[in-house]
């Protein structure tokens, strides 16, 4: 048993087995690890301090006004029901939009394309790039295109939810190619070697192995479409909406949205509102993360 | 010279099996590529290729979409007042379109940001890849990947009731207004941690095992091998981590549009409020700007600027990245 003040002093007669632990027991080693564990209990801390804030505050508005009222000039008439609905409906819109496509992408630069070509080359650099262009210039080029189409009014469920498809498009992008690329060649190899052709072997075979991927990655990038309002911002989402959405050229606002206007009221009451309507937000994201993690605990093959 | 190779490697196994063991019955085998014709496979693979371009016809978009507006901008202010001027005021009656007031609002809520993410972002990943056993990295990812789906419009509204009114003026008594740089940078950084903490733990995981035991048995402690092969191991990496937390947070629009204020003045300290240029294309929005206006325009000139800084920082990310890639 080697004390603290043992190891500082190393003396020639320490057996050398007690020399590994007594390495990592003096003070600076400590330290570090001390500061290590630190720098990730800020960070609980941080998160914890947020969501014991927001129910804290959101608390005393959490109820079926919240999900059944319109919103109103009044913090006790008001509700967030159109903001439920277009979330649902622009997400909803968002997810067919993109799956497919980044889905085919991946597939494509994962298993078709020849990976030297300057074509495919141009677009896994973009693709990169993309992934990390700030989602408000997604906003202004969605704004642009409704504005070169001739669309008067853009805040419609289409235009929102194209802006949100282009700019998840890269995550279920690159989550999809790392699923894809998880498949062992051999499965292939096997596929290909009974005679079935690539796009076979693909769809059979690689595909099927890497759904519990993609729906990771997908689940995960739709929820950061829930949570993102800048780009629906610029289309004009802000607005007073008293009506369902129903349908892809309606207008609409989404929570994120309800939220932003409410915190900018001057009045306590919607300042609880926002904090109110935050829970159901952040339920709704943990609800999808924790599903995705499930799923890829679960379900993920280790080959 | 790539592609020219690559190119040639179809050709060369199909030259290969026909120049294998001939079948019994005399005939050379089939090429294993010359299969039935099958037209539908043809028109799968052009769909998918299509698919994959749109990131390329994105990209070719965002730039049309941002320069149009923006060249109609800079006939009207010139560029050098554009990037020098110290005065912002695009809606009054002598407007005046000097763009420095909003950079020195964003590069202060980046720079609180990246104090804030660098050092706790890189110390969770040095615990995560150095120390934690798989079990524990099993409960802290997912806790990272809970901090990274926060919605930044909650962290926005978390920033400025919290952080500022609560902690900053209340506890503190620090003499700060309704918002600030700080608040808005502070929440920013905690938003950031995953990103940093998330690539520089991959680029820390790719450095090959032997390099640590090379240490050890040189007698080096577990902090002394973090610090002295890992860390500088897996520096290029790190940097990359480094750069795209710089990307993330001047892109970041909800939480600087919320917390951060909506005056553009120059900002000279942390305290004061100032408006970004996320937070401006934000603010600007809000308004009803007619298309084709010089207000609209204004809106694309300050959006092509942030493309533009983002752009840079990326393809300086995605170089380093690739960098720690080769070299393991």
């Amino acid at each position: 048993m080697h004390t603290l003040q043992d190891s500082l002093t190393p003396s020639p007669t320490m057996p050398l087995s007690t020399g590994e632990t007594s390495r990592e027991r003096r003070p600076a080693p400590l330290i570090f690890l001390i500061l290590l564990w630190l720098s990730l209990l800020i960070a609980v801390v941080f998160l914890l301090t947020l969501i014991v804030n927001i129910v804290l505050e959101g608390g005393s508005r959490f109820g079926a006004q919240l999900f059944t009222e319109y919103p109103a000039s009044s913090p006790d008439r008001a509700g967030a029901r159109p903001a439920i609905l277009g979330s649902i409906w622009v997400i909803g819109v968002t997810a067919v939009l993109t799956i497919p496509v980044g889905v085919a992408a991946a597939v494509h630069l994962e298993e078709f394309a020849d990976k030297h070509h300057w074509f495919n080359r141009a677009i896994e650099l973009n693709v990169q790039n993309l992934a990390a262009v700030p989602s408000i210039v997604y906003g202004l080029l969605a704004l642009a295109f409704l504005s070169l189409l001739g669309v008067r009014d853009k805040n419609i469920v289409i235009g929102g939810a194209l802006a949100l498809s282009l700019l998840i498009l890269p995550v279920i992008i690159i989550a999809t190619r790392e699923a894809i690329r998880a498949v062992p060649s051999e499965i292939r190899d096997g596929s290909l070697a009974l005679g079935a052709t690539k796009w076979q072997t693909t769809w059979r075979q690689v595909l099927p192995a890497s759904v519990p991927g993609i729906a990771t990655g997908s689940i995960i990038a739709l929820s950061r479409a829930l949570g993102e309002a800048a780009p629906l911002l610029l289309l004009g989402a802000l607005v007073f909406v008293s009506f369902d959405p129903n349908g892809l050229l309606s207008g609409f606002t989404t929570l994120p949205i309800q939220i932003f206007n409410w915190t900018g009221r001057p009045q306590e009451g919607f300042h609880e509102l926002a904090a109110a309507a935050s829970i159901i937000l952040l339920g709704l994201l943990l609800l999808m993360n924790g599903l995705a993690i499930f799923i890829r605990n679960r379900y993920q093959k280790r080959w | 010279m790539l592609a020219d190779t690559t190119a040639s490697k179809p050709e060369a196994l199909t030259t290969a099996s026909t120049g294998g063991p001939t079948t019994p019955s005399g005939h050379p085998p089939r090429s294993l590529f010359a299969g039935r014709a099958r037209p539908g496979e043809a028109v799968i693979k052009l769909v998918l290729r299509l698919a994959a371009a749109v990131a390329i016809v994105t990209t070719i978009g965002i730039l049309i979409a941002l320069l149009v507006p923006a060249i109609g901008f800079f006939r009207e202010v010139p560029v050098f007042e554009f990037l020098f001027g110290d005065r912002w005021a695009p809606r009054f009656a002598d407007a005046s379109f000097g763009v420095l007031p909003l950079v020195t609002a964003t590069a202060w809520t980046t720079a609180i940001a990246l104090l804030v993410a660098v050092p706790l972002g890189l110390g969770a990943a040095i615990l995560l890849s150095e120390y934690a056993r798989p079990g524990l990295r099993k409960v802290l990812k997912p806790i990272l990947e809970i901090l990274a789906g926060v919605p930044t419009v909650v962290y926005g509204f978390f920033a400025l009731q919290f952080i500022q009114a609560t902690v900053l003026r209340e506890w503190l008594q620090l003499d700060t207004g309704a918002f600030s740089v700080l608040a808005a940078g502070l929440v920013m950084g905690i938003m950031i941690i995953p990103t940093v903490a998330s690539i520089s733990e991959d680029a820390m995981s790719a450095v090959p095992m032997s390099l640590r035991q090379g240490s050890a048995a040189l007698g080096a402690n577990r902090m002394q091998t973090s610090l002295r092969v890992v860390f500088p191991a897996a520096l290029s990496g790190i940097m990359a981590a480094v750069v795209l937390g710089i990307s993330r947070a001047v892109g970041e629009t909800m939480i600087v549009a919320i917390a951060a204020g909506n005056q553009a003045r120059i900002v000279t300290g942390p305290l004061e409020q100032g408006q970004t240029m996320t937070g401006f294309i934000a603010n600007a929005a809000l308004g009803d700007s007619r298309v084709g206006s010089l207000e609209y325009d204004t809106l694309y000139a300050v959006g092509l600027l942030l493309f533009a800084i983002t752009l840079l920082v990326n393809f300086i990310s995605i170089r380093l990245v690739r960098r720690f890639r080769q070299a393991y």
